[in-house]
């Protein structure tokens, strides 16, 4: 067993876990935060996704052990006092998603291209969400999402 | 899918990992950002009973200049490779390459010590790095050596990293302003490259035409001689075999060289 000290969603943890541990199963199955999804299991769907420093990665294809010293973030931790995030407001908004189930794995990678990009153009909305596969939309409400998210975050600064 | 079990130490310097990997050797294997060794442990294709975390060693991250070359550090993330001001002035080729891998998510945590030392044929960066005349500083017990790209990738996933080696540094020759070529062909977002082609200064290198990036050196000969970029692009697959799988056959490969090589000549970019 390795000692990890992390923090997730802003609460520090401390927890002894088997090095092949991976982050999603750390997530999901030792701390109970189902928001992301284990979909292909082999760091293409994007469905695991989750932000690591700030950065969006595919929790899939982390050892916990990686995580440690770090800050994680999932959806669960997006939301504060019940209120929605802009950009899960803006995929509620613009109906992005059918099934769901890639919706945490997007939001979350939305989350941290707008960090990167505030203000994407669509070409750079679709790239930058490259690495999330949806089977349902098209996609198409999707990027509407990650461009209203966008709009919706600039407003919010410059009022 | 979940990983054979393993021993896990985070190394607290390059010197220990380097001791680590000395004393297990073939057991061990060094842990960066784990997007090459993870998806290979998860698939029990890699079952390591040693891994050696280099990844929160800042002493390997970053880039810097030496003289006439630009020094990569082994842990630098792809997505900080492309972002960086130095790299883009000093060798655009490199970085548009590292802003090419995977998606998003794998370019945060890729590093390019671990792209070029699993040595997947079909992959940017050693494609990158065999265009621009690039090396790799290899550093074992008894010191570093410096090993030119040309020689450093040997076959399939083989490179000339010892197994009590770390691969420390990524050197390429500065080459500001001068105009480069990248092409890559995929069929799907965020896939290896069917064939790729990169090319600076009268040198061609191509991705996945066969088990390690290969020059094109016929074509590169026809440059050198005065050829249009037309010309030497339909000399690109001389001397190829590359594999088949269910994206290409052996003839549509040669195909793709050929005019990925013609695209690339043709828009070059400074």
């Amino acid at each position: 067993m390795t000692h990890i000290e992390l923090t997730v969603n802003g609460e520090k943890r401390s927890d002894d876990v088997e090095p092949r541990l991976l982050l999603i199963h750390y997530l999901r199955e030792e701390l109970g935060l189902r928001a992301a999804n284990v979909g292909c299991d082999t760091t293409s769907c994007g469905a695991c996704t989750v932000l690591l420093d700030g950065w969006s990665v595919k929790a899939c294809t982390v050892l916990a052990v990686q995580a440690s010293g770090h800050e994680v973030t999932t959806a669960e931790g997006l939301s504060a006092g019940g209120e929605l995030h802009p950009v899960q407001a803006a995929f509620q908004q613009e109906h992005g998603l059918q099934c769901g189930f890639c919706t945490p794995g997007m939001v979350m990678a939305t989350v941290g291209l707008l960090a990167e990009n505030p203000h994407p153009t669509e070409q750079q909305a679709r790239e930058g969400l490259e690495g999330n596969f949806c089977r349902c939309t098209g996609y198409h409400n999707i990027i509407r999402a990650v461009l209203a998210a966008a709009e919706a975050k600039s407003a919010e600064v410059t009022a | 899918m979940i990983p054979a079990q393993f021993d896990y130490v985070a190394a607290e310097s390059a010197s220990h990992a380097i001791n680590l990997l000395a004393e297990h050797s073939d057991d061990a294997k060094v842990l960066a950002g784990g997007h090459s060794l993870l998806p290979m442990m998860k698939l029990r294709l890699a079952t390591p009973e040693l891994l050696i975390d280099i990844g929160g060693l800042d002493d390997l991250a970053g880039v810097s200049l030496d003289g006439d070359e630009l020094v990569v550090g082994a842990t630098t993330r792809h997505a900080d490779l492309a972002a960086s001001e130095l790299v883009r002035t000093e060798a655009p080729l490199l970085g548009y390459a590292a802003s090419q891998v995977g998606d998003p998510q794998i370019r945060h945590r890729g590093t390019i010590g671990g792209s070029l030392s699993h040595a997947d044929p079909s992959a940017d960066l050693p494609m990158a790095l065999v265009a621009l005349g690039g090396s790799v500083v290899l550093r074992g017990p008894s010191g570093s050596r410096i090993v030119g790209a040309d020689d450093f990738f040997e076959g399939y996933f083989e490179t000339a990293l010892a197994s009590d080696e770390l691969l420390t540094e990524v050197r390429v020759p500065r080459r500001p302003g001068v105009p480069w070529g990248f092409q890559k062909f995929v069929r799907r977002a965020n896939d290896w490259a069917i064939v790729g082609v990169a090319a600076i200064d009268g040198r061609i290198a191509l991705a996945n035409m066969g088990p390690r990036p290969l020059r094109a050196a016929t074509a590169e000969e026809a440059l050198a001689g005065g050829a249009s970029a037309a010309e030497a692009a339909a000399l690109a697959a001389d001397g190829t075999s590359p594999g088949e799988d269910i994206h290409a056959d052996r003839e549509y490969r040669r195909h793709l060289a050929r005019v990925l090589t013609r695209r690339a000549l043709e828009h070059e970019r400074a």
